[in-house]
Formats: C-alpha cells, structure tokens, sequence
C-alpha cells in the first residue's frame, strides 16, 4: 500500500492532478470551513475580532456555538429584506438579459460564418474593458443634470429632472449592461451548434415560424438558456459595485449589507453567516449551473 | 422569415445599448469644464491631470505586476486541471476537483473574498504566515479563480484535440511529459494564450475580491477608480477610461486581424 503510494509519488500524473487538487483544497474548500466556523462564533473586539468557538475551560476543551448570528439574521428585518431585494433583483434583471440576450443570440448564430466572429468580438470586446468603468457611464447618464434628462428636457417631454440615479431602476440598467455578454455567450454557444436540417423539415411540413420557435429552437436550446441564466442569477445574488454606485438608499442587496458588516460595523461573525446564507439560498442555482458545465467539459 | 428580421433588429439595437455609453464616456473625456455632462469646449486637459496622478500610476504598475503573475499560475493550475477533467478515468479525486474547479465561475465575489480572507487570517494565527495582506495574497486569491476560467477554455481544447499524434510519440518512445510538453503544448498553445488574457483582463479588473485580501501597499487600480468614482463623476475616470478602452480595442482588433490571416492561410 505505503508502496504503490510512493511509487505513483514519482509519477507526473499524480502530480498533475495533486497540485490543482491541493491547490485548491487549500485555497477554495478550506476557506468554507473557516466561515462557517466564524458564523458560529461571537464579536469581540479583538485582533482578529472575534471569539474562538473552541475554548479550554474546566479541564476540557468545549465546543461553543453561537447560534445568535444566525437569529439576528432572522430578527432583524434588513437582513430578509436584503436577502429578498437581491432574490428579486437577480430575477427579474436575468428575465430582462434574456430578453434581450436571446434575439441578439439567435441573429449572431444565424448571421454568415465569417461575421459570426466579428459580432462576437464586438459583443465581448466592452467585457474586456473595466467593469467599474461601465458602471460608472451610466452615472453620467442616469444622473439629475446628466445626459438623459437633459435630453428629454431639450425635447420637452419631461418638464424638470426625472430621479433616475440612485433607484432601482439605475440598478436595473447597470445590472443588464454588464451581464449581457454573459448571456449571450452561452446562448450562441448552443443556437450555433442547432441543426438547422431540423428547422427546414418543421418549415417544410407547415409549420409556422413562431410555432418552430416554441417548439423546436427553443427547447433545444435549453442547455444555453439555464447556463446563461445561472451565469447572470448567482453572481447578480451577491453583487456590491452595481447597487453601491447606480442604487439609492431602497436598493437593499444583500451584497452590500455583507460589506457594511465587514468594512464598516467589522463584524466578521455576521458577514460570515450573511455569506453562508447566501450560499444555501444559491445551492440550487449553483447545482443547476455545474450540471451544464460538467456535460460541457467531458 | 418575420423571426430573423426581429432578432437582427434587437442585434443592432443590443449593440448600441453596449457601446452607446462607452462612445459617450470617450467624447465627454475631452470636455474642458469640470462638470461631466455639460460641454466647455475640447480639451486634453485631463490625460495630462491622469499623467500626472503619482498615487493612479503606482496602482497600474500594481495591478498589471499582479494580474501578470496571476494569469501566468492560473494557466499552469487551469491547465493541469483541464488535463486531469479531460483525460483521467473516472475516480472520487477527479470528481471533487471538477466540482471545486468550476466553482469560482459562478461564486458571488464578496462570498469568495470573505472567505478567503479570513483564511488568510486563520493561517496566520496558526503558522504565522502571511504576516500581512498584501500583493502576495491577492495573487493567490487571483490565481485561484483565474484557473477556473482557463480550465474551462483549455478543456475545450483538450477534447478536439487528435489524440494520435500524441499516441504516436508515446509508442515511438517518448516520455508522457517529453510528450506532452513537445506535442501536446504546441497543440493547444492558442487556447492557453487566450486563458493568459483571460486571466489577465480579469485580474486587472477585479475590485471587490482584491478589496478583502489586499493591505497596505497593494492597492490596485480598481481600488483606486472605485474610491474616486464613489464620491461622483469626474473627468480624470472619463480619461482613464479612454485609455483603457484604447488600449483594449487595439489588442482585440491586432488578434482578429491575426486569427483572419491564420484562417486565410489554411483556406488556400
């Protein structure tokens, strides 16, 4: 036994697979635990702030967990109606990249090979520039004095600034500008690889364009739409720059709320249960997401 | 016929809804008053402000040093990885590393940077190292969810690749790393380049990981633009701005004009 694990000790594969798997253990798994041992613990003011959940007393090591994280999570209504504020968010911004996402997909799938590059290149090109950055144009845009409504002023239209900086629907707009790539790329992965033989047959026998949409394109394209989706949901759950700088004092998302725990109040036991919430509430997304991905890769 | 029309409409018009802010963002760059949105007359007044502002300049080299050692681990970590998920039996360990290896993909950040900094707090308590936050944990932190993104891009590779010509030099005797690093490399050379950019663009673009496991001394660009964003527009970011979407279409219009010459070359 000890032998054979010596022996595979010297052979490149096993460190092929060892070091990204160590690597990762070390980097990825372990960090988990160690949140959600911190969840379980008190604040304190202290250097790191916070108390060990393992405490040597009466001769014997005693295992203490605080579960009053997890109830102040459920008392305080800022918390639910953050965790609530994102769900809604993430869903109703992932419906509106579908929308959008989906048209856009099936125009770039269907236009000539040789375009096909060039539409997504143009398509993934203002993902490569800074993400911060195109948040911040529509703070030129949105804002009271901005570009928007001084042109719906010009045109007469709206008689005095519109509040469009600072809502919801600032969000909204920042949310849907930057996640689209990531919609559509997953889209046009699976509408490109469509057969279209089985599109000519539907339009042969009768049936109507919209009737071979429904049911022939767009089921076959599920692959794409679940990955997409997920691809905008999860991240959407826990994102802080878009509501920071686009949303007002109503846009309540719980990624913000976990970095005013952390940065502002420093308590670093209710962040670490606000992310372990996070995280279950994201299982199923996550779940549904590497399902598509691990058929991806094999 | 009706459908193409309507979604080639909604191309045009997703198109515009991408760069239309972007054009703005450039043109108001060259604005000569302070107030973003209201014209005073064309000016490069700001690029020499941007030039001139020590504390920006610091953080570009910071991040460009960071995302160059991050996008380079991350080709190495990803590809290996990518290897392992391509061509390894089934087993448990290969099983657990594609379900962590993927994972980053999708992880809300502050979930990721929260808990990779109370890692690094934990390992310092417990093996006093790293002493403090700084460049050398962002680049962990970066490398790690880089790799995720290269292995994804390089699996992609692994499994078009033809299998026999790797087969061939095994059965003429060369060893499976003398393969893999003079036939199988050369093959997949073009996928590992884009995961390096990839990792690279992401690296460079990362604020809010790099927030949690950053210290003193390793404030990167995004730190820097996020701080002078959140008080209100400015010109300067306008300018900043400029440069970086520059730059970017420079580089991603010199690959397309090189993958074009490539697919001419093999068409003739």
């Amino acid at each position: 036994m000890i032998k054979s694990m010596l022996i595979s000790l010297t052979k490149g594969r096993t460190w092929t697979l060892g070091i990204p798997y160590l690597w990762l253990i070390l980097f990825f798994a372990m960090p988990f635990l160690i949140v959600l041992k911190i969840s379980f613990s008190s604040a304190a003011i202290a250097i790191p702030p916070y108390e060990s959940i393992v405490q040597y007393a009466d001769e014997s090591f005693q295992l203490i967990l605080n579960l009053g994280n997890y109830l102040l999570l459920l008392e305080d209504s800022l918390y639910v109606d953050a965790y609530l504020g994102s769900l809604k968010m993430a869903f109703f911004s992932t419906i509106g990249c579908l929308l959008i996402g989906y048209p856009m997909a099936y125009a770039i799938a269907r236009a000539p090979s040789s375009t096909q590059a060039v539409l997504l290149l143009l398509i993934m090109l203002p993902s490569w520039t800074s993400f911060l950055i195109r948040v911040y144009a529509w703070m030129g845009i949105l804002s009271n004095n901005g570009l928007l409504n001084n042109l719906l002023l010009s045109l007469g239209i709206i008689s005095e600034p519109l509040q469009m900086l600072n809502t919801n629907f600032a969000v909204y707009i920042g949310i849907i500008y930057t996640y689209l790539p990531f919609m559509i790329l997953p889209l046009y992965a699976t509408l490109s690889k469509l057969d279209i033989s089985l599109l000519e047959a539907a339009s042969d026998l009768g049936s109507r364009s919209i009737n071979t949409f429904w049911r022939i394109t767009l089921p076959l394209s599920k692959g794409g739409v679940i990955a997409g989706s997920m691809l905008v949901f999860i991240p959407v759950v826990g994102e802080f720059v878009i509501p920071e700088l686009l949303g007002g004092p109503d846009s309540l998302m719980i990624g913000k709320i976990l970095w005013q725990e952390f940065f502002n109040n420093r308590d670093w036991p209710v962040a670490s249960a606000l992310a372990i919430v996070m995280l279950v509430l994201l299982i199923v997304p996550i779940t549904l997401f590497h399902r598509y991905q691990s058929k991806e890769m094999e | 016929m009706k459908n193409i029309k309507f979604s080639s409409v909604m191309l045009w018009a997703g198109l515009l809804f991408l760069y239309l802010p972007m054009a703005i963002l450039v043109f108001y760059s060259f604005n000569a008053s302070k107030l973003v949105t209201v014209w005073g007359g064309f000016s490069t007044k700001w690029y020499g402000e941007l030039f001139r502002d020590q504390q920006l300049l610091d953080a570009v080299g910071t991040s460009l040093t960071l995302a160059f050692f991050s996008a380079t681990t991350a080709v190495v970590l990803g590809t290996m990885a990518a290897f392992v998920m391509t061509r390894y039996r089934h087993s448990w360990a290969k099983l657990t590393l594609s379900n962590m290896i993927t994972a980053p993909l999708v992880m809300p950040e502050v979930i990721t940077g929260l808990s990779l900094m109370l890692l690094f707090v934990a390992m310092s308590d417990l093996l006093g190292w790293p002493k403090e936050r700084g460049m050398i944990t962002v680049w962990i932190a970066h490398s790690t969810f880089c790799a995720a993104y290269v292995a994804v891009v390089v699996s992609t590779r692994f499994r078009e690749l033809d299998r026999s010509i790797e087969e061939a030099a095994l059965d003429l005797g060369a060893s499976p790393f003398k393969t893999f690093m003079l036939i199988t490399v050369p093959m997949i050379t073009p996928s590992l380049v884009a995961g390096w950019f990839l990792s690279f663009s992401l690296s460079l673009d990362d604020l809010v990981i790099a927030s949690f496991v950053s210290g003193p001394g390793s404030t990167t660009l995004p730190m820097v633009v996020f701080s002078s964003v959140r008080l209100g527009v400015s010109p300067k970011i306008n300018a900043l701005a400029t440069v970086i979407i520059l730059i970017v279409s420079l580089i991603a219009f010199v690959t397309w004009l090189i993958a074009r010459r490539k697919d001419r070359l093999s068409q003739q």
